[in-house]
């Protein structure tokens, strides 16, 4: 094992669970305990419960918190209520991706929370500092003294009120939250089911694990978490976004206000971007056979590539060989047939939109 | 520990190989099976491919992965195990029952640069 892996607060939990531990973003994280399947469909019919304590949480508050997060951020926080939640981009000039992450209001004025992808942590904090320079701003991260948990799935809201006696959680909205001193519920997730985030001290967070055990919600790993985000369409940064992924090469412009924001960093190339039209964009492809399409693998069209599978899976919802790709422009439209080539033969796909799996969130 | 079975011929890449006549069975090993986990798909070559020693003939694809699979002996495939194409999990409930292909064999000696299973055994616990 690398030694320079960080553990998250949960990590002798999940060891004594017999996990099978992988490294993830810097961290050693649990990938499944008992196996993937199993834990996709507790969080698609009854509860699961993931360490999600890697994620950064990055507190931006002062004078100039609202400017400067506008500023950085390709959604529009202006005028955004207490207890909202927005999901968005950072992007570097060039309408490129340093990062995807949640925005949270605080309920003091000029305070905001932002959490961020475990693996761009540090890379989002230099980033963030480095813009801060003549905004009358804090920049403050705390990720390594706050956990997570994600309770998922239909169940969630029994066991946060029941089992955890998190009360409020049932009147909170899809992407709005609620706080106490010490910790932080929100109605999020990455499972494309209703669910809640659950921010907290390290001690807290082992207290709720081993409540929510107890109470029979099923631990679930890194696995399932990717492929129950892939079906429901969320992209993973790394793959559907990255550094050298525009938002709206990723589908994902209704989150990168050019409209309503006369600023924001990228904002000028993702303008001209829109005028001259992207040249390529990510889809959805839905092959006939049984063979899984993997990320990296080519898309072609008689023979040449057109494209590269982003992420890519059987399916466990659907029981269909499904996958995202980045596609050249031609080829994006529903129903395009194209190939994907897996080892040795190329696969009749057909394009589709990205989301596989009616996603099922709680709006009130 | 995996199981292994007595009398058949092992692959470093976790491929058996048991031998009848001049047709090597071959399929993957407990221990591949079990690092895999549930498995999903099989990718299988097509009768008449020709393939040579070493040569990347398919792969066996968890939820999670794919592994890429290498024949230990050069040969043609004479006949596929399409039971797997419905039921891949049948490797997981025995790996040694159910075979993946039948390769008649162009150079039988080939076999001798392949482990027993005792030798195999001492590698996996290198693992």
């Amino acid at each position: 094992m690398e030694e320079n892996l960080l553990k998250t607060c949960l990590y002798d939990k999940h060891v004594a669970l017999g996990a099978l531990m992988s490294p993830f973003g810097g961290f050693i994280m649990p990938i499944q305990y008992t196996n993937i399947t199993d834990e996709h469909n507790a969080v698609r019919h009854q509860a699961g419960m993931f360490d999600v304590s890697h994620m950064g949480e990055i507190f931006v508050s002062g004078p100039d918190a609202e400017e400067f997060v506008n500023h950085v951020f390709s959604n529009n926080i202006a005028g955004m209520e207490d207890g909202k939640i927005l999901y968005g981009m950072m992007l570097y000039p060039n309408g490129t991706t340093v990062d995807d992450l949640l925005v949270y209001k605080e309920f003091v004025p000029d305070h905001y929370l932002l959490v961020v992808n475990a693996s761009n942590i540090a890379k989002d904090y230099e980033w963030l500092c480095a813009q801060a320079e003549g905004y009358d701003v804090k920049v403050d991260n705390q990720s390594d003294v706050w956990g997570q948990i994600a309770l998922q799935g239909p169940e969630a809201e029994k066991y946060a009120v029941e089992t955890l006696g998190l009360a409020p959680a049932a009147e909170l909205g899809f992407y709005t939250y609620y706080r106490t001193d010490d910790m932080i519920v929100s109605r999020t997730g990455y499972t494309g089911e209703d669910g809640f985030e659950i921010y907290a001290s390290h001690e807290v967070i082992n207290n709720m694990w081993d409540t929510l055990l107890a109470a029979g919600v099923v631990p679930c790993g890194l696995g399932c978490r990717d492929t129950l985000r892939f079906e429901a369409g969320l992209p993973l940064y790394g793959h559907e976004l990255s550094d050298e992924i525009t938002p709206l090469e990723a589908g994902l412009g209704m989150f990168a206000k050019i409209k309503d924001k006369a600023e924001f960093i990228g904002r000028d190339a993702l303008v001209a971007q829109k005028e001259a039209g992207v040249t390529r964009k990510s889809v959805g492809i839905e092959l006939q056979d049984k063979a899984i399409p993997r990320a990296g693998y080519p898309v072609e069209v008689n023979g040449v590539q057109v494209g590269v599978v982003t992420t890519g899976y059987r399916s466990i919802s659907t029981d269909r060989s499904v996958c995202v790709a980045m596609v050249d422009k031609a080829y994006t439209e529903l129903g395009t047939q194209v190939e994907i080539r897996i080892r040795k033969k190329v696969f009749p796909g057909v394009v589709t939109k990205r989301r596989f799996y009616e996603t099922n969130y709680k709006n009130r | 520990m995996a199981k292994t079975v007595e009398g058949l011929y092992y692959s470093e890449s976790h491929e058996w190989v048991k031998v009848e006549g001049n047709v090597a069975v071959i399929g993957i090993t407990d221990f591949a099976q079990h690092a895999m986990g549930d498995l999903s798909y099989v990718d299988m070559p097509e009768v008449d491919d020709e393939l040579e020693a070493g040569e990347e003939f398919g792969a066996v694809e968890s939820v999670k992965a794919a592994s890429d699979l290498f024949c230990p002996v050069s040969g043609t495939v004479v006949e596929i195990n399409e039971a797997l194409e419905d039921a891949p999990e049948l490797l997981n409930e025995d790996a040694f029952a159910n075979w993946i292909m039948k390769v008649e064999m162009s150079d039988p000696s080939e076999l001798e640069g392949l482990m027993d299973a005792a030798t195999y055994e001492a590698m996996c616990a290198n693992e």
